[in-house]
């Protein structure tokens, strides 16, 4: 049948008619063959635009529409929703992305106009080989996954269950809890971390609808958006989680008790049997197989003979699980980055230079301090403090370290810590060093603001440049720009704002998720302002600092939103399958595999068929065969395929060349 | 093993010590220094200004020497040290300097940086090796607490001069544990001196001096050692406290036969 074409070529207001001269475009496109109606309009996706499309359809009685405007990636969907209404097929529809390709990238008018038209003629070429297709059914399995057991998992894990979805965690460390459980005050009400977060680990881990893997990661993760199969590595912690009662006895008995203590950051030390804190969920003892006797070299067995319960197990071993999920979220979380590099505050030179994450831990109660302020040195108390924000953050590309980007939680923090020490220690002289004092957040500027104004914190533009330990003291030499004068302050403790990187486990997960990465490592969203908590990838969801860097109350704000996408998702008994999907000419396969091993979500099986020849007899052969469920249409089998039997629904062979062949006319 | 050495003019009258324990250092510790024939003053200074290339074809035509004779260029003042790896890498890395720098010698022999650039210490660390050394020194410096004082020239920028950690430098401090000694750290062992500044602006130079000199003591040291004849000059000339030698002098003492 000859198709009738119509094109529709959208301003996007000023966006692409500045420079695409849209009605050339339309008079251009209009005289293709196929095409019978062409027109320009401001905005295309707006209702006076849909409708206009409709009517089209009717009134010309189209087979199929070419809309130049945006990437399909924003108004794909709306259109093929406007042509369905319309009485055709939504497949029938094809973008000519004029706008991030070809408007938004060019500055010369005419050469703008001239592409616009190619794109324009390349999917018409394409649309006039559409056929029209229907999308099948896929079952979603009624379970989530969220990988971290930070404030951000616990959130959306806890949101979740409260709609009342099995959700899962995986926690690598432990106990879950994350960096808040390390934190002493919050800002800007000055809560205790503990206070207002073990209420949460709490309702996490007795939730019925919860299930906690602890010290456990993910391996593998397979299968698509309602239907992923995921691998769980539970590692040994040689005590069985389901005897062990958390009573402590072992890890105050256990003789090795020199093991750096994580918790505290290597502050202190703990036993190689330990719970990390008292309030961790599980209460769940752990033992560390690099320090235990028993299990370096077979001596000791103490904790064993004193477990009342009998949990202690030296033979455990790494347990995979596997489990089917319907939506994944990541929320894997932020560290520090390492001092290494910065040695201009001398980091590795003296123990009373200080990360803040290492100054939270020194004025907690639980710290190896016991909230009492004492420099890691000499266990004296500092009389001078001098904080040093931005370091290894907003960095300029060539300095060769740190990172580009703002870490946003600094400035608060550091204010915080200059409150609270001038609040226990009146006696203590704060000086903060910043580059920009920067707080846009409810409450935050006052409460920066109280900390310079009412607390006497010295606050000082400019950066700290050396830092030396001299004697008991730290030299400090920084500017003040302000004053326009070099300072030297005599330190007895320098705290470091350190920048915040997404955790190592992160890279390797995205890759297990295909989710996508920017260059820093964090998680890019589906879209940066109106899907911000789901990753491009179909049924991942991101939430927390593995997205970038967010201080608690985002986070939280973030891990409800997230949980929000996840339950929408679970809500569905179906969802619509993505009907461009690859299919086998089986008469054209020769059996080779090499689709089956290129494809990355194992659509691909292969079958013995029964086939009448030519000359009727019957021959079996070994054939390709796709599952439409689970292929995701990326298009690796159509190219490795040697004999062409492979192809993709809406993205065929042919559709190519010939939008290929439009382009180079 | 035979380097192509590059002295510099300071070696060859005010820092003669520098040069003299270099030379004999060597052959005690089995390698060769053959002298650049006719070698030029680098200038002392690397201009950043890069729209000229006066000032830098002296070190262009001793590292062409090196890339001729087929064996690294060796220098051991810190000056001309920063001043010819600097310019090693600008031949290196850009293309622009280069092809004006080639045009104006124009000798059939196009130069991109292919010599390799090693600071005296650098051969002792990564070609001798300190734990070779050791083996050769007899004692006489034990107990003796030295600091090292590195100056910016070779440390900075660390980029270009990949020399050591800018910020906590240890090279210096691991040849005068090699040598015997014990080595001092001090807050202000890569602070400047004041350099060239003691031309203009002497009280500056004087105070940064004093600085240095007082840090130094403080920690405990008994002497300083340097690489760079600018930074002795100037500890001296403000009165240091603490004598200052250069590093070749103190290998040299080490090395020695009689104690």
């Amino acid at each position: 049948m000859q198709q009738r074409i119509g094109v529709f070529v959208c301003h996007c207001g000023t966006n692409i008619a500045a420079t695409v001269d849209v009605s050339a475009v339309a008079a251009a496109l209009g005289r293709e063959p196929g095409v019978v109606f062409a027109r320009d309009y401001q905005y295309m996706c707006s209702q006076a635009g849909q409708d206009m499309i409709k009517d089209a359809i009717k009134e010309y009685k189209l087979t199929g529409i070419v809309v130049c405007s945006c990437s399909p990636r924003m108004h794909e969907a709306t259109f093929r929703k406007t042509a369905a209404a319309a009485g055709i097929n939504p497949y029938m529809v094809e973008i000519a992305n004029i706008r991030e390709q070809c408007s938004w990238i060019h500055k010369d008018k005419d050469e703008g106009t001239e592409k616009a038209i190619i794109l324009g003629r390349a999917a018409i070429a394409k649309v006039c080989l559409n056929v029209p297709l229907t999308a099948g059914e896929i079952p979603v399995t009624k379970r989530a996954l969220v990988i971290g057991g930070g404030i951000a998992g616990i959130q959306t894990a806890l949101d979740i269950a409260d709609a009342g979805f099995e959700v899962d965690i995986v926690e690598k460390k432990p106990t879950i809890g994350g960096k808040m459980a390390q934190l002493d005050k919050t800002f800007p009400t000055l809560d205790c971390a503990a206070c207002i977060l073990t209420p949460k680990m709490v309702d996490a881990g007795q939730n019925e609808k919860i299930h906690i893997y602890s010290y456990s990661e993910v391996v593998s993760v397979g299968g698509f958006v309602g239907n992923f199969t995921v691998q769980i590595k539970k590692k040994a912690r040689y005590v069985d989680e389901t005897k062990c009662t958390g009573c402590g006895l072992c890890t105050e008995k256990c003789p090795v008790k020199n093991v750096p203590n994580e918790f505290n950051l290597g502050m202190d030390t703990r036993h190689a049997v330990y719970i990390p804190f008292a309030q961790a969920v599980p209460k769940v003892a752990t033992i560390d197989p690099n320090y235990c006797l028993m299990l370096k070299n077979g001596k000791c067995g103490l904790c064993s003979k004193l477990c009342g319960a009998g949990a202690i197990n030296y033979k455990q071993e790494d347990e995979i699980i596997e489990n089917k999920y319907g939506a994944i979220v990541a929320a894997t979380g932020y560290n520090p980055i390492s001092m290494d590099k910065f040695d201009e505050f001398a980091y590795s030179q003296s123990k009373d230079v200080i990360t803040s994450l290492e100054f939270e831990r020194l004025m907690n109660a639980a710290g190896p301090t016991g909230g009492v302020l004492l420099r890691p040195s000499d266990n004296e108390h500092p009389k001078t403090i001098v904080f040093v924000q931005c370091v290894g953050s907003r960095c300029s590309a060539d300095a060769g370290k740190g990172k580009e980007y703002c870490s946003k939680i600094c400035c608060m923090y550091t204010a915080k810590h200059a409150m609270l020490t001038r609040e226990k220690y009146p006696d203590t002289d704060v000086y903060v060093f910043y580059i920009d004092v920067r707080t846009p957040g409810k409450n935050f500027d006052e409460f920066y603001r109280r900390a310079a104004e009412q607390y006497g914190v010295h606050y000082i533009k400019g950066m700290v440049g050396k830092v030396s330990p001299e004697g008991k003291k730290l030299k400090v030499r920084g500017s003040d720009l302000i004053a326009d004068k070099q300072l030297h302050i005599d330190a007895d403790l320098v705290v470091l704002a350190a920048a915040i990187e997404p955790d190592k486990t992160a890279r390797p997960l995205a890759t297990m998720l295909t989710a996508s990465m920017d260059t820093n490592d964090f998680f890019t969203e589906a879209h940066p302002k109106l899907r911000p908590v789901e990753s491009p990838t179909a049924g991942v969801f991101l939430s927390g600092c593995c997205q970038g860097p967010k201080d608690i109350p985002e986070t939280v704000a973030q891990a409800g939103a997230a949980a929000s996408k996840v339950i929408g998702l679970l809500c569905h008994d179906k969802l619509t399958a993505n009907p461009c999907v690859a299919h086998s000419d089986e008469w054209m396969c020769n059996g080779c595999s090499s689709c089956e091993n290129v494809c990355p979500y194992h659509a691909i099986t292969y079958v013995e068929k029964e086939f009448r020849m030519p000359d009727r007899t019957t021959k079996i052969r070994r054939v390709a065969s796709v599952n439409p469920a689970v292929c995701q249409g990326c298009g690796a089998c159509t190219v490795a395929c040697p004999s062409g039997a492979m192809d993709l629904f809406g993205f065929s062979g042919k559709q190519i060349s010939a939008e290929v062949d439009a382009i180079c006319r | 093993m035979k380097f192509l050495y590059y002295p510099g003019c300071t070696l060859k009258n005010k820092a003669k010590d520098l040069d003299i324990y270099a030379r004999e250092s060597a052959l005690k510790l089995g390698f060769e220094l053959i002298e650049v024939d006719e070698f030029q003053c680098c200038g002392g200074v690397f201009t950043t200004a890069n729209d000229e290339i006066a000032t830098k074809l002296a070190s262009v035509r001793a590292l062409k020497a090196a890339k001729a004779a087929g064996v690294p260029l060796v220098t051991v003042c810190s000056a001309c040290h920063n001043v010819i790896k600097q310019t090693n890498y600008a031949m290196k890395n850009d293309a622009e300097f280069a092809d004006k720098v080639n045009r104006y010698i124009n000798d059939g022999d196009d130069y991109h940086g292919e010599a390799e650039v090693y600071h005296y210490l650098e051969v002792l660390r990564d070609i001798i090796g300190f734990d070779k050394i050791k083996e050769k020194c007899n004692g006489a410096l034990k107990g003796k607490k030295i600091g090292a004082y590195y100056g910016c020239l070779l440390l900075r920028p660390s980029s270009v001069m990949g020399f050591d950690d800018p910020e906590n430098p240890r090279i210096i401090e691991d040849m005068i544990k090699a040598a015997g000694a014990a080595p001092v750290i001090y807050g202000e062992r890569n602070e400047c001196c004041g350099g060239y500044a003691a031309l203009e602006e002497p009280a500056l130079v004087k105070k940064r001096c004093g600085i240095i000199d007082e840090s130094a003591k403080a920690a405990g040291a008994e002497a300083l050692v340097t690489a760079c004849p600018l930074c002795r000059y100037n500890l001296v000339k403000n009165g240091a406290n603490v004598p200052v030698l250069y590093f070749t002098e103190l290998l040299h003492k080490a090395l020695s036969e009689e104690i």
